[in-house]
């Protein structure tokens, strides 16, 4: 069954202490392949059946609202098969 | 006067917000998120603590609490809106103020006793105080960086609605030192430290925090 997926990730001018942190472990760790990290959210939504383009015009608007702060992250929805 | 002081589910300092807003003189009003009714209050705290446990964002489920239209409804006519904290953030995610609080810079839980300075005595809330005034209210927050976009922060500068910024090294890597701000009306404030945990030698580091709750009587009797 396909899902709605929605990637939401604090705007790239917006401070993430929280990827920063990441970055600082992975080398104490051996990983040197990281110059940056950046952390967000994934939100996996289920509908019934395949999403319909009404329900993903629905999903955007909650996005909007709901999922994401616009003043400080950006979304993105997509349906993943 | 009926000052309300809402109640999330996770709430924690309303009791604290309450005796402040008696011992200021006014009288506290019980407020639940759910009520569709605000008690014919006339003026209403939003306090601390970490409502509807800060899931997805702080303050982002709490804002579309039944009381919040409301509130809303209220404070866009001019009804006085303090948030403190947790309240603060409720008041960005409900775009009441602008601008939205994240994460310490250093990621660590912030407890301690905070010197600010008050930068705007114009508001409803911050009239007892005096300009350049420092006094010392405990700082207690995992997110409590303001950030905004360079706009924001222009505007928020030159119309004068920083109403009080951080003495000394940054607690917390808001931008500009920020510890409050208000809307362009000044009815409605967002402060991240605790007033209302300094109202009483007996349990907090000053007295230094009762200001904010008898500023809205100095505005009253105007």
């Amino acid at each position: 069954m396909a899902k709605i997926v929605v990637d939401v990730m604090l705007k790239p001018e917006i401070l993430d202490p929280q990827g920063n942190a990441v970055a600082s472990a992975l080398p104490r760790l051996g990983f040197t392949f990281a110059t940056s990290v950046r952390q967000g959210k994934r939100f996996e939504i289920e509908v019934v059946g395949d999403p319909t383009p009404a329900q993903l015009a629905e999903v955007e608007k909650a996005a909007e609202v709901l999922l994401s702060n616009p003043v400080i992250e950006n979304y993105v929805v997509r349906v993943e098969k | 006067m009926r000052v309300g002081v809402i109640t999330f589910p996770g709430t924690l300092d309303d009791r604290d917000a309450a005796r402040a807003v008696n011992v200021g003189g006014a009288e506290a009003v019980s407020l639940w998120h759910a009520d569709a009714d605000l008690k014919s209050v006339d003026a209403v705290i939003l306090p601390g603590g970490f409502s509807y446990g800060d899931y997805l964002r702080c303050g982002a489920i709490s804002r579309f609490a039944p009381v919040m239209n409301l509130v809303i409804e209220a404070a866009e006519k001019g009804m006085p809106v303090l948030g403190i904290c947790n309240g603060f953030q409720v008041l960005c995610e409900s775009h009441l103020l602008p601008g939205a609080l994240t994460r310490n810079s250093d990621l660590h839980f912030l407890c301690r006793d905070q010197e600010i300075e008050i930068t705007n005595t114009q508001t409803a809330w911050t009239s007892s105080y005096s300009v350049g005034q420092k006094i010392v209210i405990p700082l207690k927050n995992g997110e409590g960086s303001f950030q905004c976009d360079d706009k924001t922060l222009a505007q928020l500068e030159g119309e004068g609605r920083v109403i009080a910024r951080y003495v000394g090294q940054n607690p917390n890597g808001s931008r500009n030192l920020i510890a409050g701000i208000s809307n362009a009306r000044g009815n409605v404030v967002g402060l991240m430290p605790h007033p209302e945990h300094a109202i009483d030698p007996l349990t907090g580091p000053t007295a230094q925090g009762l200001g904010f709750f008898t500023s809205i009587l100095n505005d009253m009797v105007k």
